[in-house]
């Protein structure tokens, strides 16, 4: 059994100062944050300057890296100590391994990326360096999550990025909606975070150490009964942080927030962790099948979910978040599959990042084109209007509904042949899932970009500035070589990866190339659906009333309404209830003491009569019962 | 000296009979002078029963073989202390009178019932208890009992004895400083009063006051005077009497001419 | 004569004196029970004197008798003044000392 710890190298020569790959945007955040309303004229420049400075350091790293023989590649930055309690000790440190350097560039690579198209998406707001000191502390807290080599540091960054989801979705302070958004993101994300402490908790118990080092080589001594508890915990977390299924109803809502942050955060990266997480505790979970199955289910399920909830949303945006959340579940399908998939669900979320980003920055440029509009039926026929937002979309769509050599067709195709391999099942709900991603991606294309004009009367769509281009034209480039590049440079990802995740190999009952053109036929039959729907006949303004499959998937498959009959309302109720007792039982007992004792002294006070005959009564009685008492004692 | 002559008196016959006699007569005679005390509506009564009360006491005293101390406690307690309260008495109002209804719910029972619990019990209790009989004081008291206290209170009792003196002292200064009156304005004098009379507007306050008898028919202290106009004069009577409304009527008088009547002689 | 008697006597004059205190309103009848109670108490040291053989009883019942003076002295002062400004001596009227 391969252990991910077995060849750690000590940090020397380029390696030493790893750490700044986190200091630089997180002293581009405390700048800016702590700067205010004086920096707001340099912040986005300088909000951007950061986290590519990280990058290019990440790219010196990365070429160092590829340097060395495969067994050298990892390298361990140990930082400080951070506490000692009982017989708990944990160290800050760092491991930069093939699967972090992976991450780094991505976050760093796309994030700078998204930095400068943030420039000019938000030039007119008048809070940008907040937003800018926002966005750096997310990349620092990503860096530090996906660097970090114990899970407690880990668990730092994860609740650093739910913060800055938090305050980036809620960034438009001003508009309830965004406020109840982040809330309910934030709420959701804790959820999941309860399930992360459950699973640092049971290393600590099981381990003594949350520390990589000390949990992946002592993972087989562990019983399987320990090993299943804490692989499933960990799923609660990356549920909670990745927006899986029963954790998903916060993404759609999340996309209140600015178009960059929908896609820095909630497409390329924080939604990513929680596949991080998984293939991070590999050795976990190849020792716990009971576990991997879990993940493999709650992949299949999300993937469906989210592909159905695409289909029925007129909002660009959510309908992207809908498939960012199916994506994601062929991704933790594929982790679920074990060393069979684990490089793969990482191919494909870094496939993922570039044309997921590239979707949501395309739908950022065309909402700034039309006045922040975001409902489809508004747009149509803007091809001839944004040619360069046109052309970098279609790359990013063809990418993800997997037409070849764009990215996606790559990832996502290893990632059924996978599914096939460990399952007839999971195979077929990736296929269906395949296809009717190509359906509703093909159904945003023809609504936004073909047919008839829908527009508003005040919309004058035009062409962004290049501020905004540029990102959309290397992100498009990506979509469209990521996947060859990724595949073949250099030994391939698989290859890059193996130390870390180990690689195995089902075979198929039918072969690969067949498999291919199976996955191909769907997608074009996909494709061919919508332009029946949407193509040729003009798509209405306003929503037609549709079938209850509609219906029900514009409600986000009644996501919302069980999470309220089920959890909200109960927790209401016994909030209520409880509120009663403590008024009526508890503050009545008290209350109720106090006026008791208020009764009892007004009783009493009529004894102070203030006639000086009634005290003299009373001496007189007590002097009898002096008298008395002595006579007691001393009479027998 | 007669304190010595019932000393004597006493102990020759040994505290017995004559002593019983004395006690048995006097007795009943305090307590019933007690509860007319405490049942007494006007307080001369009281006070007078309270004199009575006192003085069976200092016979019980001589009888006790102290005669210092009955003498004393007619002395002192009924010839001083009494006659203090009867002199408040007077200040106060000798007629001023309680209504018999008791303001205070319930106080007249429970006094009572307190008062006879306390009072049966202590007699409960001293007559259960064993007393050995009198040892007398012939043995304490050689000399009779003034010797015996002059040199108790010189040397045992000195220093009570001061502090007891020092206290009587500053007890008749507390006195005179609570009731002194400081006069807040100037006093009138002979102009301002005179002023005064005159500005009131009746004539008869112009001149002084006649001296008594001038208008006097009679010399009977209940008999008003007459004035020169014929109608009494309510200043020639004490006030208490009129408060009692004892004053002779004057029509007797006025309705005679000079002569008619008997003894009254041209 | 035992001393039960007298002691008795005492008693029986104590507690019409204590009564007395309680149920007469008029502040000087209230004060001249308080003095027969005092005179019971006499009565009873001067009867355990001649009793015990011991003259420090009609020591005490001397005292006794010239603190009485200066209580009545200081007493009478005080509802002399107080009937100044009242004009009435009923033991009820100082009742503000209520609640």
């Amino acid at each position: 059994m391969l252990t991910q710890m077995e060849s750690v190298q000590p940090a020397e020569g380029v390696f030493a100062a790893t750490w700044l790959l986190i200091l630089l945007p997180l002293v581009g955040a405390a700048v800016l944050l702590l700067g205010g309303r004086r920096l707001d004229r340099i912040a986005p420049v300088f909000g951007t300057v950061m986290p590519a400075l990280s990058f290019g350091y990440a790219v010196v790293l990365f070429a160092a890296m590829v340097g060395r023989g495969a067994d050298e590649r990892a390298v361990s930055v140990p930082l400080w100590d951070w506490f000692a309690v009982g017989g708990y000790e944990v160290s800050v440190g760092l491991l930069l391994d093939q699967l972090s350097m992976a991450f780094v560039l991505l976050i760093t690579g796309v994030g700078s990326v998204i930095h400068l198209y943030s420039i000019g998406y938000m030039a007119e707001d008048d809070r940008q360096g907040r937003f800018f000191g926002y966005l750096n502390l997310f990349v620092a807290a990503m860096l530090l999550l996906v660097l970090a080599d114990d899970f407690l540091i880990l668990y730092v960054g994860w609740e650093g990025v739910g913060l800055a989801s938090y305050l980036l979705i809620g960034f438009w302070q001003h508009k309830n909606s965004a406020a109840v958004a982040a809330k309910k993101a934030f709420v959701a994300n804790r959820v999941g975070d309860a399930g992360m402490s459950l699973a640092i908790m049971s290393m600590f118990v099981v381990f003594g150490t949350t520390a990589f080092a000390g949990v992946f080589p002592a993972a087989a001594e562990a019983s399987e009964g320990w090993l299943i508890a804490i692989g499933l915990f960990l799923l609660l977390g990356a549920c909670g942080k990745s927006a899986q299924f029963p954790l998903q109803s916060w993404l759609l809502d999340a996309m209140e927030g600015p178009t960059p942050v929908s896609a820095l955060i909630h497409a390329a990266t924080m939604v990513t962790a929680g596949v991080y997480l998984i293939v991070r505790a590999a050795e976990i979970y190849n020792l716990a099948p009971a576990a991997r199955t879990a993940v493999v289910i709650v992949g299949t399920i999300t993937l469906l979910m989210g592909a159905i909830i695409g289909t029925a949303k007129d909002d660009i945006k959510k309908a992207l978040a809908g498939s960012t959340m199916s994506q994601i579940g062929y991704m933790m399908l594929a982790a679920g599959l074990g060393p069979a998939g684990y490089a793969f669900a990482i191919f494909h979320l870094l496939t993922h990042g570039f044309f997921k980003a590239n979707l949501f920055l395309g739908a950022g440029s065309v909402m700034h084109g039309m006045n922040d509009e975001v409902d489809m039926r508004r747009y149509g026929a803007l091809r001839t209007v944004m040619p360069v937002t046109f052309i970098t979309f279609a790359a990013g769509y063809l990418a993800i509904i997997g037409v070849p050599p764009f990215a996606g067709f790559f990832s996502k195709d290893r990632i059924i042949e996978a599914a096939f391999g460990e399952h007839f099942m999971y195979g077929l709900a990736a296929l269906i899932g395949a296809g009717i991603t190509a359906f509703y991606m093909t159904r945003v294309m023809l609504m936004t970009f073909a047919g008839r004009k829908r527009w508003a009367d005040d919309a004058h769509p035009h062409e962004s500035p290049p501020v905004m281009t540029i990102p959309l034209w290397i992100l498009g480039g990506l979509s469209v070589v990521g996947g060859l590049g990724l595949l073949y440079l250099g030994g391939g990802i698989v290859d890059w990866l193996e130390p870390v995740t180990g690689e195995e190999h089902h075979e198929l009952a039918i072969p690969a190339a067949a498999l291919t053109a199976i996955i191909i036929a769907v997608v074009a039959a996909g494709i061919a659906i919508a332009w029946l729907i949407f193509g040729r006949q003009p798509v209405p303004t306003t929503a037609p009333a549709g079938s209850f499959v509609t219906v029900a998937a514009r409600k986000d498959l009644y996501g919302d309404a069980i999470n309220e009959a089920v959890l909200m309302r109960p927790g209401q109720y016994l909030t209520r209830s409880l509120v009663y007792v403590e008024n009526k039982g508890l503050d009545g007992a008290v209350g109720g003491t106090a006026a008791a004792f208020g009764g009892l002294s007004a009783r009493m006070r009529r004894i102070q009569t203030g006639f000086v005959r009634s005290y003299a009564l009373s001496m007189l009685a007590g002097a009898a019962v002096v008298v008395v008492a002595m006579l007691l004692v001393r009479l027998p | 000296m007669i304190a010595d002559v019932l000393a004597q008196a006493v102990e020759s016959t040994g505290g017995g009979t004559g002593e019983a006699v004395l006690f048995w007569i006097l007795a009943p005679v305090s307590v019933l002078s007690a509860l007319g005390l405490v049942i007494s509506r006007r307080a001369v009564n009281g006070a007078l029963f309270l004199a009575l009360v006192m003085i069976s006491l200092a016979v019980f005293f001589i009888a006790l073989e102290a005669p210092f101390l009955g003498v004393v406690q007619i002395v002192v307690y009924t010839g001083a202390i009494m006659m203090l309260f009867l002199f408040v008495i007077m200040l106060v109002g000798v007629d001023a009178s309680d209504s018999r209804v008791e303001t205070i719910r319930g106080q007249r029972v429970a006094a009572i019932l307190a008062g006879l619990g306390l009072g049966v019990l202590l007699v409960a209790v001293v007559s259960r208890a064993v007393f050995s009989d009198w040892v007398g004081l012939a043995g304490a008291a050689p000399e009779g009992s003034v010797p015996a206290i002059a040199d108790a209170i010189f040397s045992r009792y000195v220093w009570a004895f001061e502090i007891v003196a020092a206290t009587l002292i500053t007890a008749a200064l507390g006195a005179m400083v609570l009731t002194h009156q400081e006069r807040l304005t100037r006093r009138p004098g002979q102009r301002e009063l005179a002023e005064q009379r005159f500005a009131s507007g009746s004539g008869v306050a112009a001149s002084q006051l006649p001296s008594p008898g001038v208008y006097a028919r009679h010399n009977a202290v209940d008999t008003p005077a007459l004035l020169p106009d014929g109608t009494t004069s309510d200043e020639s009577v004490p006030t208490s009497l009129v408060a009692r409304g004892a004053v002779r009527p004057s029509d007797e008088f006025t309705k005679h001419e000079p002569g008619e009547l008997e003894g009254d002689q041209q | 004569m035992s001393p039960t008697a007298y002691l008795v006597l005492a008693s029986l004059l104590f507690a019409i004196g204590g009564v007395g205190v309680l149920v007469r309103r008029n502040a000087l009848i209230a004060f001249m029970s308080i003095e027969l109670m005092l005179n019971a108490c006499n009565l009873a040291f001067v009867t355990f004197a001649r009793m015990h053989g011991n003259i420090d009883g009609q020591i005490i019942a001397f005292f006794v008798m010239v603190i009485a003076a200066a209580e009545v002295v200081v007493g009478l002062a005080i509802i002399v003044t107080i009937f100044r400004t009242r004009r009435s001596a009923s033991v009820d009227d100082e009742s503000l000392l209520k609640l």
